[in-house]
């Protein structure tokens, strides 16, 4: 099936089998790998995204289910060549390992720091409790949204 | 195609010693980074592999007719399509490419299918008819040594081990040292168990397979050891090594998972029967049986000891589950063995460690190897000690740290830098935090959000332990690491380097080590790193044992010098187009293998050096629901010197991250060999929620044999953070917990 969608920014086709999830899409026919497939159940928020603006896991949308929706992945997240200040941060903090699950939180945190732009440490804490990191411990990450939060 | 993982990278400024941003950090933060799983090519077609849902079984037929003749399917191989050996492994050939008439475990490979849609992959695989007939599994490691003969060939045997002629036994060590009966005042002893953890890195195993045309193949694939993969791949192929070219693809987190090969032979079958490019990704069902795992363990310890606390005698009994195939277990037994009476000086000691084959899950390399399962057992052991004697649980560890100069029950002497005093004083210095008031908020009770009670059954209790372990390949290994380096002129004059090595990236940094030796050696600008793959350069050896920022130094140092020696025997200039091109091989001091009867080293050193850490950690526990917090780690590390501070801070606290999860939650669980909990949802590892703050010091004193003096830091804070959160969950409760990880219903009383 043909469906039309809005990725970051950018109107665009895909032609899916009805039972590919978003982040499939995503990756597989509309060239942005960047949305990561670490666990595709839900559980460790590594394809992240923003649908209509509210933050989802790619894999558990069905790419049918976009149709005429609008999608924020990682690599839309800055401007006219410029890292987003959320990128920009996790850069300079060393919050970044492996990289896996860094998009996901990217896209995780700039959601978080556009609802709260001064979070709380239990605030920061619970909102990217459902981003799984196995390589940091996750202390970088809270330095970099301190920072992110900071420059905002 | 897209199948490079980064290019070229160049580090903007930055030598050893220095934090310096990580040169694929912005790649990683923009979603451009190629991991193994976003690679593409014209004309792909996916792979899949079907497993067995037996643990153990006979194959008594495989009828793939049906499923060749599905939509979209391409190829449909088992262990016949296989042109070379059938068998392959890491140390030992022990296991089919494909299964050949029997399966050893849960979700061991039988078949490969290649289609257009990784659904019609799927589906096809579904339509393989593969009729089993159900064996007994073994799966009690300790019956193992009476059942059947998994591996009746017993590929171990002949490697200049100790003959244990008992069934299933992968190896057997004994060290025996001192006087073994030598009797002190006191004595303490326990038994200690370990579940199964998964490395759970977070990039599945992936990768891409290309033909070239001419009868070899490309594969792109994330891994730990580029040329010990070729080495595998080649003969199973029917392949020369150079028709064989594997390249380093982006690495989503290894921690020893990706040591042993995944989808490599698999993918490359497919490519070159099909003749397409073959892309293949596994679910996270899949990638908890597509990998080895952290050896579950029984450990029985008795120490005897006088009443002025020093030490007299450590005797240990360990038995490591290996699981259906050999993998690494043969040198995590020896790590095990190795590490038993801990970083402690003591006069005699008898230890026996046996591994044995079985139908559960196949184990090898993860972080810390060996060295954190008996860390567990010894620092529950040295706090037991300390409570007989009525001493402070650290004065007891300061009173028989072990220094230079001291000897190892294996014989060998203390040579190097090994400074356990002072992480063990720097870490009891580190204040802890005061306890936090009650009633508040529950996200910071233990259990968090879930706990819905006041905290009045919410106690506290601090733990502290100190661990070590080896750092490189050890026991007489012919353990290298090669780069080279070219310098040449650009079109302005200037002078550049290409620095080639094919240490593999795993996440922990070592692309920035490289790239700061080689600005600190050819005092240059302009330096790129080529992509990593087995063509260009000799081997890196393997990103493990944390062994590859000292292995990398060494080689990228020596290259570096003899280019600029071959530069300044020019005249110290190069005309634009001219360039200087050598490699060179870079090898720590010798080591010598143990004697199988005495467990004895046969030469000065079983090991080149070792690391050691002390971590402290402060917990809550709710006694009555049976929930943990952990409040707060301090930690001490001794890392030689450090290359990368802020990547030297971030391993600590990655690694104790992993640690923690094997204290209070990581666990494969079985059930007659079958992995019941294999998903993020049922095997769980920490969150954001989880982590407490990770208070670390860094111990720098340079050890005389590393470049630099630098000693590699990915495992010691894995290695002792399980026995320090389990020791803070004993101060609190005055339970035994002699189980890791500890489950709610340990800490409820409810069971043992």
């Amino acid at each position: 099936m043909r469906i039309t969608l809005t990725v970051n920014g950018e109107e665009r086709e895909a032609d899916v089998w009805a039972g590919e999830s978003l982040l499939f899409a995503l990756r597989e026919r509309l060239g942005l790998p960047g949305s990561k497939n670490a666990c595709e159940q839900g559980e460790c928020g590594s394809c992240s995204v923003l649908l209509d603006g509210v933050l989802v896991c790619a894999c558990l949308v069905l790419a049918a289910q976009a149709e005429g929706h609008e999608v924020v992945t990682v690599e839309g997240l800055g401007s006219d060549g410029r890292l987003h200040a959320v990128q920009e941060a996790f850069v300079q903090t060393g919050a970044v390992q492996c990289g896996f699950c860094t998009p996901g939180l990217v896209v995780a945190t700039a959601d978080l720091l556009a609802r709260r732009p001064d979070p709380s440490e239990d605030e920061i804490r619970e909102a990217l409790s459902g981003n799984l990191c196995r390589c940091t411990g996750y202390a970088k990450i809270f330095d970099a949204v301190r920072l992110a939060a900071g420059a905002a | 195609m897209r199948t490079v993982s980064a290019p070229a990278r160049k580090l903007e400024h930055g030598r050893v010693g220095e934090s310096v941003l990580r040169v694929d950090a912005i790649p990683k933060v923009t979603g451009e980074f190629a991991y193994s799983s976003d690679l593409f090519a014209a004309g792909m077609l996916w792979g899949h592999t079907l497993r067995s849902p037996h643990a153990h079984a006979e194959i008594e037929s495989i009828d793939i007719s049906e499923a060749v003749s599905m939509p979209g399917v391409h190829a449909v191989l088992t262990h016949e399509d296989v042109p070379g050996k059938k068998l392959y492994g890491l140390e030992f050939a022990d296991q089919p490419v494909l299964a050949i008439n029997r399966v050893r475990y849960f979700g061991e490979p039988v078949a490969l299918v290649a289609a257009e849609h990784p659904e019609q992959a799927r589906r096809a695989a579904e339509k393989i008819q593969v009729q089993y007939q159900p064996l007994e599994p073994v799966v009690d490691p300790e019956r193992a040594l009476e059942q059947e003969d998994l591996h009746p060939e017993r590929p171990t045997e002949e490697a200049g081990y100790f003959n244990d002629p008992r069934s299933n036994v992968v190896r057997t060590i004994v060290i025996r040292h001192g006087d073994p009966d030598a009797e002190g005042e006191v004595s303490v002893s326990g038994v200690y168990e370990l579940g199964i953890q998964d490395q759970a890195f977070l990039g599945p195993e992936s990768g891409l397979a290309v033909p070239d045309g001419e009868g070899g193949v490309d594969v792109y694939v994330a891994t730990q050891w580029l040329h010990v993969d070729r080495a595998q791949v080649a003969p199973c192929l029917d392949l020369r090594p150079e028709q064989v070219r594997i390249h380093l693809a982006g690495v989503g987190g290894a921690f020893g998972g990706r040591e042993d090969l995944s989808m490599q032979i698999h993918g490359a079958l497919l490519a070159l029967h099909t003749g397409r490019p073959i892309k293949i990704v596994y679910t996270r069902e899949e990638s908890f049986v597509g990998h080895v795992h952290r050896h579950p363990a029984r450990i029985w310890m008795e120490h005897r000891a006088n009443h002025d606390g020093k030490l007299v005698n450590v005797r240990v009994r360990i038995l490591l589950d290996g699981g259906a195939y050999a993998s690494s277990t043969t040198a995590v037994t020896s790590n095990a063995s190795s590490f038993a009476q801990g970083p402690y000086a003591v006069a005699n000691a008898l230890v026996e460690t046996t591994s044995v084959y079985t139908n559960n899950p196949p184990c090898g390399a993860m972080r810390g190897f060996g060295a954190v399962q008996v860390c567990f057992a010894h620092e529950a052991q040295m706090d037991k000690l300390a409570a007989e004697l009525a001493l402070d649980p650290v004065d007891l560890r300061l009173r028989n740290a072990i220094a230079q100069g001291d000897i190892l029950p294996n014989g060998q002497r203390i040579t190097g830098s090994l400074p356990v005093a002072e992480v063990i004083r720097r870490c009891a210095a580190l204040p802890v935090p005061e306890p936090e008031a009650l009633p508040r908020d529950a996200i910071r009770l233990p259990g968090g959000a879930g706990n819905v009670t006041r905290g009045e059954g919410v106690k506290r209790g601090t733990g502290f332990a100190v661990g070590f372990k080896n750092i490189c390949y050890s026991h007489g290994f012919d353990d290298y690491c090669a780069a080279r380096v070219r310098l040449f002129a650009d079109a302005s004059g200037e002078l550049g380097a290409e620095v080639h090595c094919a240490a593999a990236e795993v996440g922990q940094g070592v692309t920035n080590v490289i790239l700061q030796v080689a600005r600190t050696e050819l005092e240059l600008e302009n330096i790129t790193l080529a992509p990593h793959q087995t063509a260009t350069v000799d081997s890196a050896g393997s990103a493990s044992a944390s062994r590859m920022t000292w292995m990398a130094s060494g080689a990228v140092q020596t290259a570096c010098r003899a280019a600029r020696e071959e530069l300044e025997s020019r005249g110290g200039s190069l005309a634009s187009g001219d360039e200087v091109d050598v490699e060179r091989v870079y090898r720590h001091p010798q080591t010598w293998p143990l004697d199988p009867e005495t467990g004895q080293v046969q030469g000065e050193r079983a090991h080149v050096a070792f690391v050691c850490s002390a971590m402290k950690a402060v917990v809550e526990v709710d006694t009555e629901l049976g929930l943990t917090r952990v409040v707060w780690i301090g930690t001490a590390q001794d890392i030689g010197r450090a290359v990368n501070p802020q990547a030297v801070y971030g391993q600590i606290e990655g690694g104790t991250a992993q640690g923690l999860g094997l204290a209070l939650m990581e666990e494969i669980q079985t059930r007659d060999g079958l992995i019941t909990n294999a998903s993020f949802t049922d095997y769980l590892i920490p969150t954001a929620l989880d982590m407490p703050p990770v208070d670390a010091v860094l111990v720098e004193e340079p050890d005389p044999d590393a470049p630099y003096g630098a000693k590699g830091v990915g495992e010691p804070p894995t290695v002792v953070a399980t026995a320090a959160v389990v020791a803070a969950l004993r101060d609190a409760t005055g339970l035994e917990l002699t189980r890791a990880p500890v489950r709610p219903d340990h800490l409820a009383g409810l069971t043992a």
